[in-house]
């Protein structure tokens, strides 16, 4: 068998296997039975710290890291690290903010960010905003998924989107049929995987190609041979705002994504979410490590395989052949292992795209439920009716962002997914301050709302892809080139770039301060809030906090 | 805060005959400043933006924004530790 030929193997019998576990998955803990949504959208509310810790894991940590991070990393250097700070500030934040929102969605029954939001502020028009938004940010998220199982088949020369199909329709089925309970099982081969692979790649790999130093010198080379200032094994001084505020933003963003609200929320009580916020970092010294794979790339000469076309700037320049970035990890593990375990590798990558994939279609499924169908379609649906609509509405989901990954190039993939960070971050104000102050008013959030996505496609509309070249900066694209926006744009003096969602986050949170005062002033009606202080605090044990694990079956009890 | 409420205590609340479990203490814990350390760490890329010195074959920009993982570990398990302890009834 050819090298190719036992990797495709491999990977072939492993996504047999978590197809298996996905479909076996519905019988596991299996509580009321599948016909209410809090069981097939949040696996009944029951999962113990070590579940709560894979599913987590598995939803934050996606195909996306594992390939579109260190292609970062090996394109520009230190600026593709940011993934690092990144999943550093987002724990502390869960921490604090959405230990309340899984106490609040525990007294009310709150499945979405967008249910919570139409309790505490007693808007229909605000919830379908975040619901919308939500379901707008979550789709290029799962194509991008999809994008990380095209780069491993791309690595293993399989041309053709039909094994791509295929692996989607097995998720779309076996999630379906089992709800939130197949990717947190599934999520425990995942990692298994993904640990072995790494664990292995930064041992191994340095020592075969000359130690840390050699590596980092490697890479020191080919930026200095770039005609580009803005990469390097540093970053530049104009590069640091940046750096600082994607972060951050992203951070914010990962924190409102309608998939994490659901990994959260499907905890048993707030003991299982505390634990995990300090055993997760345990995912973010992985990444860490994952990104350095950039690097590695670059000391072993992995050349990304070329799409077939032509990069041409818009006035005319040729700029050379285009290349997936996303090839350099598959095809550094292809290249430096032996085939059996870069079929390992390729699995690990596949297997890791499907887990998100399914909660994330699971969380705009039940949005779509929640915050839409049950509020303007069918105000009187059953839980049962409610379980059907999220099962179907998983499905559209998924055939949307596979239909998107068809269509559209795979090399922006990573762009797609920070314009939707860009987009989430705009719910900020009504979900995530929403928790801790009544203060702001419906209307004023509306308002906040709308000029922070305006300010967002405006900013993203005016950010330009260019390619630096010896003869100068060539355009590329002028429109949604990234989510750099360049503050020289604003009429300052500086080089300096911040992220696109921050700044969209500073204008919405003004707007929806002075809409506040404005509106109070003006004495319009605010909504009625139906929560209270302590239902932000409640835990499991509260008599208000409905116990569904007292129906669940005491199987396969992984509870720490 | 909340429009509907009626001035009764709820349960949870001071007062109401079911106290329940209520994670009170743990919110208000001088301990969660501690939180913000990590972030403060990172955030401001001056403080770790070169590569002197190196450890383990990496520059300090890599392997300082690494080793304050463990850091952000330790000081969530203090908050966590701190909540608990003092939440215990």
């Amino acid at each position: 068998m050819s090298g190719h030929g036992v990797e495709l193997a491999i990977v072939t019998t492993l996504f047999v296997l978590v197809t298996v576990l996905g479909f076996v998955a519905a019988r596991w803990r299996a509580g009321a039975g599948l016909a209410h949504l809090d069981e097939w959208g949040l696996g009944g509310r029951s999962f113990g710290s070590w579940v709560t810790w894979f599913l987590i894991g598995g939803d934050l940590y996606t195909a996306y890291t594992f390939v579109a991070v260190p292609a970062l990393v090996f394109g520009a250097g230190a600026a593709g690290f940011f993934a690092v700070p990144y999943t550093i500030i987002v724990y502390p934040m869960v921490f604090l903010v959405l230990i309340r929102l899984w106490s609040v969605s525990h007294v009310h029954g709150f499945v979405t960010p967008a249910d919570f939001v139409r309790a505490r502020y007693g808007s229909p028009t605000l919830a379908l905003l975040v619901a919308i938004t939500g379901i707008v940010a979550t789709m290029p998220y799962i194509a991008l998924q999809l994008a990380g199982i095209q780069a491993v088949l791309t690595a293993m020369g399989i041309s053709g989107h039909l094994p791509l199909i295929i692996a989607f329709v097995a998720l779309a089925a076996y999630t379906y049929s089992s709800g939130l309970r197949a990717p947190a099982l599934i999520a425990f081969v995942k990692d298994a995987l993904i640990y072995l692979v790494i664990i292995v790649a930064v041992i191994y790999l340095p020592a075969r190609l000359g130690g840390g130093h050699a590596v980092f010198a490697a890479a020191q080379a080919k930026f200095a041979a770039t005609p580009n200032p803005a990469d390097g094994i540093l970053l530049p001084g104009s590069g640091q705002l940046g750096y600082a505020t994607l972060a951050l933003g992203s951070a914010l963003a990962l924190m409102l994504y309608p998939h994490s609200v659901t990994g959260v929320l499907a905890a048993r009580d707030r003991g299982a979410i505390k634990r995990n916020m300090a055993a997760l970092p345990a995912y973010s010294l992985l990444l860490g490590l994952l990104a350095l794979l950039g690097y590695l790339a670059i000391a072993a000469g992995v050349k990304p395989v070329a799409t077939g076309a032509t990069l041409t700037a818009l006035d005319g320049t040729r700029l050379g052949p285009k290349t997936d970035g996303n090839t350099i990890v598959p095809l550094l593990f292809d290249h430096q292992f032996p085939s059996w375990f870069a079929g390992i590798a390729f699995a690990a990558i596949a297997i890791g795209a499907l887990v998100p994939a399914a909660i994330m279609s699971i969380a705009a499924a039940n949005l779509w439920t929640r915050n839409i169908y049950k509020e303007y379609l069918r105000r009187d649906a059953t839980p049962a009716q409610e379980a059907r609509t999220s099962r179907w509405a998983s499905l559209v989901v998924k055939f949307g962002a596979l239909l998107a990954i068809l269509v559209l190039d795979p090399q922006f993939s990573i762009d797609l997914q920070l314009i939707g960070g860009v987009i989430i971050v705009q719910t900020l104000p009504a979900v995530g301050l929403g928790l801790f102050t009544r203060w702001f008013h419906r209307g004023g959030l509306i308002a906040g709302w709308l000029a922070g996505m305006l300010g967002a496609f405006w900013m993203l509309w005016n950010v330009p892809q260019a390619v630096v070249t010896p003869a100068g900066v060539k355009v590329v694209r002028e429109h949604f080139g990234g989510s750099a926006f360049a503050l020289s744009k604003l009429g300052l003096d500086t080089g300096n770039t911040v992220y696109v969602g921050f700044l969209a986050l500073a204008v919405n949170l003004v707007v929806a301060a002075v809409a506040t005062a404005l509106l109070r002033a003006a004495k319009l009606p605010d909504g009625t809030d139906v929560t209270g202080p302590a239902d932000y605090l409640a835990d499991r044990g509260d008599p208000r906090v409905v116990d569904l694990t007292r129906n669940h079956l005491p199987l396969g009890n992984l509870r720490a | 805060m909340s429009d509907t409420d009626t001035g009764a205590p709820r349960p949870g609340e001071p007062g109401h005959p079911d106290r329940g479990r209520i994670d009170r203490r743990s919110e208000r814990s001088p301990w969660n400043w501690l939180l913000l350390l990590p972030l403060l760490a990172v955030l401001y890329p001056p403080l770790y933006n070169r590569t002197d010195p190196w450890l383990f074959g990496m520059p300090f920009f890599y392997w300082y924004q690494l080793a304050v993982i463990p850091v952000s570990v330790v000081c969530t398990l203090l908050v966590y530790r701190a909540g608990r302890r003092k939440g215990a009834r």
